[in-house]
């Protein structure tokens, strides 16, 4: 998700801005560069809109497929409603066994939002301390968090394993915690916006002032950057709501379970117990709420801090 | 700058420390494990773990811990066996932190048994005197071809019958097949009316091993030292061949199974029968849920009238892993779970499970009609099939591998780029190479 939505808006933003730049930023689209033809404008739009469509329909399935009843599921046709029953199905799905699926939609709030406040915390503090302070292996350390940032998440469940292992953590809140609070990429923006929206004039008006140092990131490098931050925390919010592998290999508690292991352990069992198969629907249908709202919510902050970064 | 040199100092020695602590849980893996061998009781209050992915074993399990103090099971769960639980099994053995106890299908058993994970459990007097109270061919399942040895308790069977249309076959006036040739005959029938006798599921090789083990064929063989791999055995071939022979003449479907499609096709009425386990009467009932009424089950065709064979598809165990503190504990428990009417009952009742215990057939829930199937009685018709499935099939080593080369070769055979005979000696090949491969030693 994260992925497909990223660099979308970067790059747009990327390729509208220069020109919006030099040419005022309210400019109506229809003055603004060459003028494209009609052909061509009308074959972009529809490649658009055959793309907006392929993203949309399996989400429209979900939504419908939601609202049946097992019978109508393979019966009734699958892009359409039957028999509106998604208030039943929720309802069903929220008292199964003893509603495990809020508690997992708990957990997820709870590894995600939590994770992503700390990781962003961290990130923006290591950031900072790259770009600000000038000390031996500063761009070693730099390089070795930028080499992070290719290692997949994947590659390093097993080894966290059995690290977690050797300290008996495994089959805890911290095993899935914990690793989330790293984000490699977190500390590469940071230190990018840090030495591009704190100007080091401020904070040696803050140092004269007599402020320290934490005090000073706190109080006002903190504010400069959070734009940035805002971009951390969305892309780590996601990320680990979306982290599948790690609490797969870490957990064997259900009341520990993040909402997307859950639902897929649900799945893994759907031929010998063919009526969870509404209950993974129903749940998953609700379970990118979260995100969608997390999204609407930061997204004007998102938007701001990009184009900030572009402009400087 | 003071600060910032004493916060690089600390991350360099935190970051060294992290590789130190991965390089020490690397060296010594695996040693972990305690002595085996002894089946004696602990003499103190114990906490078992079980991993299984069964819902409402809970409620079994929390019965268990009621009535005994002294035992006490925690449910740890996680997805299906295949689906990720096996490889972290594998995964914690080489952690050395594997639970007491696990769920294992009786497929991946010798998988766990060549790499060492599991316990002996014939070295505890109780597992031995229970041996009588499970059906023979499921205790050859735990046993894996051996006399003495136990590597499990087997918890539920598969035994395969014919569930069919009844209205349909009755309103187009076809007799219920017994054999396969009469099932070939009746599909021609069914074609004639538009419908199709079954689905062949491309990627069902569970079932098609179902067939090959009611034939009389085995895929591997294990003489304790090597292993045989006869994917291309008579039976085996004779199966392919039949099945091929309904495919090429479009005489079965082949829709995947257990997708919206497959659903469909059953609940429709555009499929008439289905070679499945017994777990399979729950699977067309949420699945087809318009033909309320209209099925029936009958023991399965077979290969030569007046024969009483039948196949089996899955069924699992519960296995005790090697470094259990509590061998003894962990037997008992597996055993009451497996063989007590308590359990039985609750399992049945939240996940359908069909005891693998002679006793456990003759449960009363089992011995009352189902509605869906127009009142029969349909687990009689499973507990028959229960006592004509062979002792003798053994699973290889590396299942997993097989079931995806041969998933593989099954599919082009469906989409008529191959046959299923083609996908079974590849299958071979490629188990063989695996095996290799692992140093598992193979007879040629």
């Amino acid at each position: 998700m994260s992925a497909a939505i990223g660099p979308d808006v970067t790059s747009a933003s990327r390729a509208v801005n220069p020109r919006g730049a030099s040419r005022g930023r309210g400019a109506p689209a229809n003055r603004r560069g060459p003028r494209e033809s009609i052909l061509s404008r009308t074959g972009a739009m529809l490649v658009m809109a055959v793309f907006t469509l392929y993203f949309l329909v399996p989400i429209w399935w979900l939504l419908v497929a939601s609202t049946k009843d097992r019978g109508q599921l393979f019966s009734t046709n699958p892009l359409w409603f039957a028999d509106f029953q998604l208030f039943e199905n929720i309802g069903a799905l929220f008292a199964y066994r003893d509603g495990v699926y809020l508690r997992w939609i708990l957990n997820s709030l709870l590894y995600a939002g939590l994770g992503a406040v700390v990781a962003t915390v961290l990130a923006s503090m290591c950031g900072y301390a790259l770009a600000k302070y000038v000390f031996p292996g500063r761009e070693t350390i730099f390089n070795v968090v930028l080499g992070g940032v290719l290692v997949p998440a994947t590659a390093l469940a097993l080894p966290l394993f059995l690290m977690f292992s050797r300290v008996q953590l495994t089959d805890t809140f911290w095993a899935v915690f914990l690793p989330s609070v790293v984000s490699p990429f977190g500390v590469y923006l940071a230190r990018v916006f840090a030495e591009a929206s704190v100007p080091d004039e401020l904070l040696e008006a803050s140092r004269l002032d007599g402020a320290g140092e934490v005090r000073t990131f706190f109080t006002v490098s903190i504010r400069l950057m959070f734009p940035a931050l805002i971009t951390v925390f969305l892309f780590q919010f996601v990320t680990i709501w979306n982290n599948f592998f790690l609490p797969l290999i870490m957990l064997r508690s259900e009341e520990l379970f993040p909402v997307t292991f859950g639902l897929y352990a649900w799945n893994s069992t759907i031929n010998q117990f063919p009526e969870l198969r509404t209950f993974v629907l129903v749940g998953s249908l609700l379970s990118i709420i979260p995100l969608i709202i997390t999204f609407l919510l930061l997204q004007r902050y998102w938007r701001t801090g990009l184009g900030a970064g572009s402009l400087k | 700058m003071r600060h910032t040199k004493r916060a690089v100092t600390a991350a360099l020695l935190t970051s060294a420390a992290l590789v130190l602590t991965a390089c020490a849980a690397g060296d010594d893996t695996g040693s972990d494990s305690t002595a085996s061998g002894a089946c004696e009781p602990a003499g103190e209050d114990v906490t078992l773990t079980f991993t299984s992915w069964i819902p409402g074993i809970e409620d079994a399990v929390a019965a268990w811990n009621a009535e005994n103090p002294d035992i006490q099971v925690e449910v740890q769960t996680g997805p299906n066996g295949n689906s990720g639980t096996y490889q972290n099994f594998f995964n914690q053995l080489q952690a050395g932190n594997a639970p007491d106890l696990g769920q294992i299908e009786y497929d991946a058993l010798p998988n766990f048994r060549v790499q060492d994970g599991l316990e002996d459990l014939a070295v505890c007097a109780d597992v031995v005197a229970a041996q009588d109270q499970f059906l023979d061919w499921t205790w050859g399942q735990v046993s894996l071809g051996t006399d003495d040895q136990a590597y499990g308790i087997p918890q539920d069977q598969g035994p395969m019958a014919l569930f069919y249309r009844s209205d349909l076959f009755e309103e187009a006036g076809i007799d219920v097949p017994t054999t396969w040739d009469e099932y070939r005959d009746a599909a021609v029938q069914v074609r004639e009316q538009g419908g199709y006798i079954t689905n062949f599921s491309q990627t069902d090789i569970n079932q098609f091993a179902g067939f090959v083990w009611q034939a009389g064929g085995q895929w591997f063989a294990n003489d304790g030292d090597e292993w045989t791999v006869e994917l291309t055995s008579d039976a085996s071939e004779q199966v392919a061949a039949y099945w091929q022979d309904l495919i090429e003449n479009d005489l079965v479907s082949t829709y995947p199974a257990w997708t919206d499609e497959w659903n469909n096709a059953y609940n429709s009425g555009e499929v008439w029968t289905w070679n499945s386990a017994v777990w399979g009467a729950n699977s067309i009932l949420s699945g087809a849920p318009d033909t309320s009424g209209n099925w029936s089950v009958a023991l399965a065709p077979q290969w030569n009238a007046g024969d009483a064979l039948a196949g089996n598809w899955g069924g699992s165990s519960i296995a005790v892993f090697k470094g259990t503190d509590h061998l003894y504990e962990a037997a008992k428990f597996a055993l009451w779970l497996n063989t007590s009417d308590e359990s039985l009952t609750i399992l049945n009742e939240q996940a359908q499970i069909y005891p693998a215990t002679t006793a456990g057939l003759e449960l009363p829930v089992l011995k009352e009609g189902v509605e869906f199937y127009g009142g029969q009685a349909i687990y009689d018709v499973f507990a028959e099939a229960a006592s004509q499935v062979s002792p003798d099939f053994v699973w290889g080593p590396t299942m997993t591998q097989t079931y995806s080369d041969v998933s593989d070769g099954f599919k082009a055979a469906a989409s008529g780029s191959s046959t299923l005979s083609e996908a079974l000696a590849e299958g071979q090949a490629s188990t063989i190479a695996t095996m290799q491969a692992q140093s598992i030693p193979v007879a040629e």
